[in-house]
């Protein structure tokens, strides 16, 4: 057992650290309230090589393996978590989608744009009636010649505003496919952006697909290989989604924790009051926890190891004690937790969605009580 | 005993709830995306005699006591936390604390242009050092002949960037501190010296107005001493207890409004080919809200109903502290579940849930967060023990 970081990863950390205080920071109240995500401030992410994180260095990525890749993201959230969210999207479910499945060809066309944050991409899997149960799935691939063409309505699109590719989720002759769909591809529209109750500066949108032509050579996988694709990127983006919800969490306890040396209420400071103690105790606990699930997870993924059961139990825990920390902490501030002037409020509202978006709680929690009876050999259904 | 509600009560409550789903259901959307206060909802409140509902009728009240103010409460509180909030600063608060310790010339003067809506009070209180420690306010009043200067200010004051009347506590003997020391004044916000320096920018209720109040050479008249000089710690706290208990109606309105909408959602929505309230987990999140929802409802009409048989003793603040308290935190928990079960539809806020969401989580805060509440619990659990706590 080692739960040290290595080396690398601890230059890397403070490196992340060191960004997300001096360019994120400052200006995480101001985008949340103007619901936009500046270019200059992707601009500058991507220049540190953020969006290439886990791409290798012959697709001009950063090669960052998933221990400090799960550092950027967990740094980039302390500040603001809608960045994060924004990065993870790109890297873990469309990025890393075509590393591990793509034919060489659609690696040199679409990873290194990627890495150079040229090419964003946007993951569009979820319909009006189909999120959590894909079998559903509306949208239909119909083969034509060379070309395949593509007609549904996809919601919850993260990145659809700012995307040049959109990886495509289709009911194709043979089951579920996927497809690398380009922005300007005939038949594409990127619709409604949903206003949130929170991560405001990352875009979810409605994209409609109508007769939508791509090549055949634009499918990721083989036919009926949609299915797999996106169970790995879903768990690939759970780990994600952990390592956010650690740094709105981590980030939370810091500011209460400073708060609570500062108000004075009845004579003393409230961290002298056994309550406030309390809370932030439990707080921290519930954080260090959270920290190393993530690691540990994000380690399995180091080693090649099955992470999808993990994915799942961390993605839950996460959301579970991002949702509790946040809470407890917006309480130790009081009426200032309440005003939107302060960090606490958007934490707050950031870390409810975690419970919801990448599948909700229920679905992860249902996954784990799935692989936990399968070993004592009873299937069970969702 | 009986818990059924009187005929008068059970038709105060249907004119409350027309009016509640007709004239402020839909506007609660857009006082929330456009920040703004509700003036023409107040206005028609006020004209049918609601913002008087606990007040004698000789002061222009409908004198339907705390149960019919409950009652208001509970159903603004089930269609906007805004306007329930707007109203409970109003009438809870605000005007309460003149129709406890007021002189008949106040509340003839005062109390009955509020009571009709007319004018609409706030309650000044909170400090940015005083909080839930309220003994710790530094806002000065300094006699002066037949009047008082005031100096100081106060934060987050609920309709204190509107508020014609607002009741407002100072110090007027800094050596004998709150017990003796400090005094309520009634305070006309047209008169020279008051001003609003800030509007707070929340999270929720956000179609509320939460300001900060400078008063500078602010000269009230002797006559605008509410209750006794050196007595208004205890006008405030009596109050306070009035407050908390009708923030609990409204919290039992809103919590009662989630579950409405939970149900709605599973029994609609499919997953997995079955609605989701074929679902287990859902099942017993619902059956869990439920339940708590009616210990809250008795719980909040039978402090209505000690009020109105006059028992507001310590057991009564003790009762009111746990109304809050407790309504508040059922609230949080009814509208978390209905957004977890609307899923990502509970976050997109062109859907109301997410800003119910938003609204909630103030009530475990405001009107002494819910800390307080416990102290004050517990605080009179020991007494009845011979033990004496400090907060």
């Amino acid at each position: 057992m080692d739960f040290a970081l290595s080396e690398e990863q601890r230059m890397f950390r403070d490196m992340f650290r060191n960004f997300a205080a001096k360019e994120l920071a400052p200006r995480a109240d101001e985008i949340d309230h103007a619901e936009t995500m500046p270019p200059e401030i992707v601009r500058k992410a991507v220049d540190q090589g953020f969006f290439g994180a886990t791409l290798p260095e012959d697709c001009y990525g950063a090669a960052l393996d998933h221990v400090s890749y799960v550092l950027l993201l967990e740094n980039l959230a302390t500040a603001c978590a809608s960045l994060a969210v924004s990065v993870a999207a790109h890297v873990s479910l469309v990025a890393m989608s075509i590393l591990e499945f793509g034919t060489d060809a659609q690696k040199e066309e679409w990873l290194p744009p990627m890495a150079a944050g040229e090419v964003i991409g946007a993951f569009a899997l979820t319909e009006p009636d189909a999120g959590t149960d894909t079998r559903v799935l509306e949208t239909r691939a119909r083969y034509d010649g060379d070309e395949v063409i593509l007609d549904g309505v996809k919601t919850w699109v993260t990145n659809g505003e700012q995307a040049g590719l959109f990886l495509v989720f289709a009911r194709g002759p043979q089951g579920m496919d996927a497809y690398l769909v380009p922005r300007d591809a005939p038949g594409l529209t990127v619709g409604y952006r949903e206003p949130t109750l929170g991560l405001r500066s990352a875009y979810f949108n409605t994209v409609y697909l109508e007769g939508c032509r791509v090549p055949q050579a634009n499918r990721l996988g083989a036919p009926g290989d949609g299915e797999k694709i996106a169970r790995r990127a879903e768990d690939r983006m759970s780990i994600a989604l952990a390592a956010i919800g650690l740094g709105l969490a981590e980030s939370s306890v810091d500011v209460a924790a400073q708060y609570a040396t500062e108000r004075v209420q009845f004579g003393v400071p409230i961290g002298q009051k056994q309550a406030i103690q309390n809370y932030i105790a439990n707080a921290h606990a519930e954080t260090e926890a959270l920290r190393y699930l993530v690691y540990r997870a994000a380690w399995l993924v180091d080693q090649g190891e099955n992470f999808s059961v993990d994915a799942s139990l961390v993605k839950t825990f996460a959301a579970r004690m991002a949702r509790s920390v946040t809470n407890w902490m917006l309480q130790v501030l009081g009426g200032y937790g309440f005003m939107e002037d302060y960090p606490m409020a958007r934490k707050y509202r950031d870390a409810r969605v975690l419970g919801i978006i990448g599948g909700p709680t229920e679905w992860h929690t249902f996954r784990v009580a799935q692989a936990i009876f399968a070993a004592k050999d009873m299937a069970i259904a969702p | 005993m009986d818990f059924t509600f009187s005929p008068e009560h059970q038709a105060l409550r249907r004119l409350v709830r027309e009016f509640a789903e007709n004239e402020v259901a839909p506007l609660a959307a857009e006082i929330d995306r456009k920040h703004q206060i509700p003036f023409e909802t107040l206005r028609k409140l006020g004209e049918i005699g609601l913002l008087g509902v606990c007040f004698p009728q000789e002061y222009g009240g409908m004198g339907a006591g705390e149960t019919g103010y409950c009652i208001l409460m509970e159903e603004l509180g089930r269609v906007c936390t805004s306007t329930a909030t707007n109203v409970g600063a109003h009438i809870g608060i605000g005007a309460m604390a003149i129709h406890l310790d007021g002189n008949p010339e106040q509340k003839r003067k005062y109390l009955t242009p509020l009571a009709r809506g007319e004018k609409i009070a706030a309650f000044g209180l909170t400090e940015s050092n005083a909080g839930s420690d309220a003994a710790n306010i530094r806002t000065r009043a300094v006699r002066e002949g037949d009047s008082w200067i005031l100096d100081g200010g106060k934060v987050y004051i609920t309709n204190g960037g509107f508020a014609d009347i607002v009741t407002v506590m100072a110090v007027t003997d800094p050596a004998l501190g709150a017990r003796g020391g400090v005094t309520a004044f009634i305070v006309e916000a047209s008169w020279p010296g008051f001003k609003v320096a800030r509007e707070e920018d929340k999270m929720g209720i956000r179609g509320t107005s939460t300001a900060e109040l400078v008063f500078e050479e602010l000269r009230v008249p002797h006559e605008n001493v509410l209750g006794k000089v050196g007595e208004g710690f205890v006008t405030f706290m009596k109050s306070l207890d009035m407050g908390r208990l009708t923030l609990g109606a409204a919290c039992l309105g809103g919590a009662q409004a989630a579950l409405e909408m939970a149900v709605y959602w599973a029994k609609t929505r499919r997953q997995f080919g079955v609605e989701l309230a074929h679902k287990q987990s859902v099942q017993w999140a619902i059956a869990n809200i439920a339940t708590e929802i009616e210990a809250l409802r008795s719980l909040v009409y039978r402090v209505a109903w000690m009020v109105d048989t006059g028992q507001t003793g310590q057991e009564f603040t003790q009762l009111a502290a746990m109304c809050k308290m407790y309504g508040s935190e059922v609230a949080s928990r009814a509208i978390d579940l209905a957004l977890q079960i609307y899923g990502g539809l509970g976050v997109t806020r062109d859907f109301h849930i997410e800003r119910a969401f938003r609204d909630a989580r103030i009530a475990e805060i405001f009107e002494g967060t819910n800390e307080i509440q416990r102290i004050v619990i517990a605080s009179n659990i020991f007494r009845e023990y011979g033990v004496r706590i400090r907060p």
